[in-house]
């Protein structure tokens, strides 16, 4: 089988005028569908600038990228954009939901632009199905504003989901979450890896990365280590865990 | 192309901003309204004046004493009185095709009757006068050309006159006396109103044109000729031809009468308010590309707004294409909807406007239909500039954009 995603000495460099700056220096990598892999890595490593070429946000300065056995370095801004609409789904560390705009219309916004042409019935009902799997059907009519962190990432997530892709790619998808939501987005996470959907994301915490199957490891610009993750953690279990803990700290507050 | 699906989505971007989107659009909409209005005014004044010049008769042409290049209808009528009957006798005997002529005098004179008197305007007229400016009569008849001959002492008079004299007497087989001779009315005139030079066309006593010159004014002079045309074609050679005539009855030499025709009477009248609605139109034009700058603006600023906005949909499929089209789109609706709002206000203020001054209005089609286009393609232009910036921006960029 084909991977999903094949990187053949991937460089990036970002040039301001005089300064050349070197952000990816060299990345191969294979991941096969179905994996969940964390990149992990200090700040300035190169992590969102993979991220991005990976995202077919940004074209590499050399190597191959090719997504689902496709070569992508010689498609144009048009044909990247397609690409994105129907293989990739994209989710930011800043949710960037449309502000004004509800939950089902954020999720149906991919719909409105991919090339298959959907009755805006349909597209409907395939938004409220992604704002099921990410357990948000019943907030489908609130604005950004109207729901919490969690929930808006979950929406992003379910925009993400909308249109079938084959990659799920997500740049510190909790950065913005306390721990308990985060455990929660990753529990979304795991069940959808469960179900067969590839997923790369970005982070700097050590026990979120612990909810993946694979972590990579990021510094300089190239990989400098990738493990299989040994003891995974389960999202489900680790948050029976938090309500207990919480419980016990009830009870210990309230005698 | 997802032109349905652009449309929609600007329609909402729309709808989110409501007032800001009415405010953009009010520059249009005030242009428009101004065009509108204008338009409306206007051709209401034009057909009004068009009513009343096709009022002065069918295919009428008018010989005044006084050449056009000393002054002409400035120095008045019957100011050099150099038009005599003989004149209007040989247009009658010689042009072709001047189905009817009436030589006139005009004069104002105190007129008594029934133990009352009113100041009103004597004409005297040839039998085919009433022919010539298409007057009814109300009852009686009109006199004759034996009367005439006769210089007879009959009189036609208006309804004004009726009005002020015979109050409750059927003025037909009255004596009305004028200058202290007296004169049998046989015919009353239907009543016509004012005529566009605002004065009151049923105060009038019409008397054969011989008994005028001998026996009311007393003079040998013409105040003017009306000559009636047989068909609209034939005006212009008829003019000429009454032209010709009386130049070669007086020998040649720089002429001293003016001959006009009905439409060169009816362009003076509208020349001004043609002025007068092309430098409207000129403003309400300027206000027109005013709104569009307007919306320019308002949508630049928008884009940069919505920068993040643009870099979501860019960063999840949308082509530039896609983006273009739908800040287009937005300054499209903007335009029309200002557009369709100010034809909406202009045929209102033009309505009220009508109804406080008492003119007519006529709202022209064509001026609705090319007044909403030219909203639509201001959208179009000055949407261009601003859609295209946005469609150009980089999507890492614009998420990136705080
Ligand atoms: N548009 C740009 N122009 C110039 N340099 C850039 C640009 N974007 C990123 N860089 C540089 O590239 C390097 C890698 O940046 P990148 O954003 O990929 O780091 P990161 O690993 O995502 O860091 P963080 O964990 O802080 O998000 C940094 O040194 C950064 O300054
Ligand atoms: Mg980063």
């Amino acid at each position: 089988m084909t991977p999903v995603v094949q990187l053949e000495n991937v460089t990036k460099t970002y040039s301001n005028g005089e300064v050349e700056v070197h952000a990816v220096r060299g990345i191969s990598l294979t991941v096969q569908h179905g994996e969940f892999v964390a990149i992990m890595g200090s700040s300035g490593s190169g992590k969102s600038t993979l991220m991005n070429v990976l995202g077919c946000l940004d074209r590499p300065t050399s190597g191959r990228y090719l997504l689902d056995g496709v070569d992508t370095s010689g498609l144009d801004r048009n044909e990247r954009a397609d690409l994105r609409n129907r293989k990739l789904g994209f989710v930011f560390q800043g949710f960037n939901l449309l502000s004004r705009t509800t939950a089902l219309e954020n999720v149906e916004l991919p719909m409105l632009y991919s090339v298959e042409r959907l009755s805006s019935a349909e597209r409907r009902r395939r938004a409220l199905r992604a704002l099921e799997i990410v357990g948000l059907s019943d907030r489908a009519e609130h604005l950004p504003n109207q729901l919490s962190g969690g929930q808006q990432q979950r929406v992003a997530i379910a925009r993400a989901l909308v249109n079938q892709p084959q990659v799920l790619l997500a740049d510190e998808p909790t950065g913005n979450l306390d721990s308990r939501t985060s455990v929660e987005v990753m529990g979304v996470f795991q069940r959808l890896n469960n179900e067969g959907i590839t997923i790369m994301m970005v982070t700097h915490e050590l026990d979120i990365a612990r909810f993946c199957r694979r972590n990579l490891i990021v510094r300089d610009g190239r990989i400098a280590r990738d493990e299989a993750v040994p003891d995974r953690l389960v999202a489900e279990v680790e948050m029976q865990r938090l309500r207990e803990a919480e419980a016990a700290a009830k009870l210990i507050a309230s005698a | 192309m997802r032109l349905t699906a652009t449309t929609v989505i600007a329609l909402r971007a729309l709808r989110r901003n409501k007032l800001r989107s009415v405010l953009t659009a009010l520059g249009i909409i005030i242009g428009v309204a101004a065009v509108i209005a204008m338009v409306s005014i206007g051709n209401g004044a034009k057909s009004l004046v068009e009513g009343q010049i096709a009022s002065l008769g069918r295919n009428v042409i008018s010989v005044f004493p006084g050449s056009a290049t000393t002054g002409g209808m400035r120095g008045g009528w019957g100011s050099s009185s150099t038009l005599t009957l003989e004149d209007a006798q040989a247009i009658e005997r010689e042009v072709v095709g001047a189905v009817a002529v009436s030589g006139e005098v005009r004069d104002r004179q105190q007129v008594l009757a029934n133990g009352l008197n009113w100041n009103t305007s004597v004409l005297g007229e040839s039998p085919g006068y009433l022919g010539i400016r298409d007057w009814e009569l109300a009852a009686g008849a009109m006199f004759t050309l034996a009367d005439e001959r006769s210089t007879a002492k009959v009189a036609v008079i208006g309804q004004t006159v009726v009005s002020n004299l015979f109050p409750d007497v059927d003025p037909i087989g009255q004596t009305i006396r004028i200058r202290n001779l007296p004169f049998k009315v046989v015919g009353v005139l239907k009543p016509k109103g004012f005529n566009f030079f605002g004065s009151d066309q049923d105060d009038v006593v019409i008397v054969p044109l011989t008994s005028a010159m001998r026996r009311v004014s007393r003079r040998q002079n013409l105040s003017g000729i009306l000559i009636q045309a047989q068909t609209p074609e034939s005006i212009s050679r008829i003019q000429q031809d009454i032209t010709d005539l009386l130049q070669q009855r007086r020998g040649g030499g720089e002429p001293d009468f003016t001959v006009r025709n009905q439409m060169e009477l009816a362009d003076a009248a509208t020349a001004t308010s043609r002025t007068m609605t092309a430098l409207l139109g000129a403003i309400a034009g300027i206000s027109l590309i005013v709104g569009g700058i307007g919306i320019m603006n308002i949508m630049l600023v928008s884009v940069t707004e919505r920068t993040r906005e643009i870099g979501i949909r860019l960063a999840i499929g949308a082509h530039d294409r896609d983006v273009r089209m739908q800040f287009l789109i937005e300054a499209m609706v903007l335009s029309i909807l200002g557009g369709v709002l100010g034809v909406a206000l202009g045929i209102g203020s033009s309505e009220i406007v009508s109804s406080q001054l008492g003119w007519p209005v006529l709202v022209s089609t064509t001026a609705v239909v090319v007044a909403v286009v030219v909203s639509a393609v201001i959208g179009i232009v000055f949407g261009f500039y601003p859609a295209h910036k946005a469609s150009l921006l980089d999507p890492i960029d614009a998420l990136r954009f705080e």
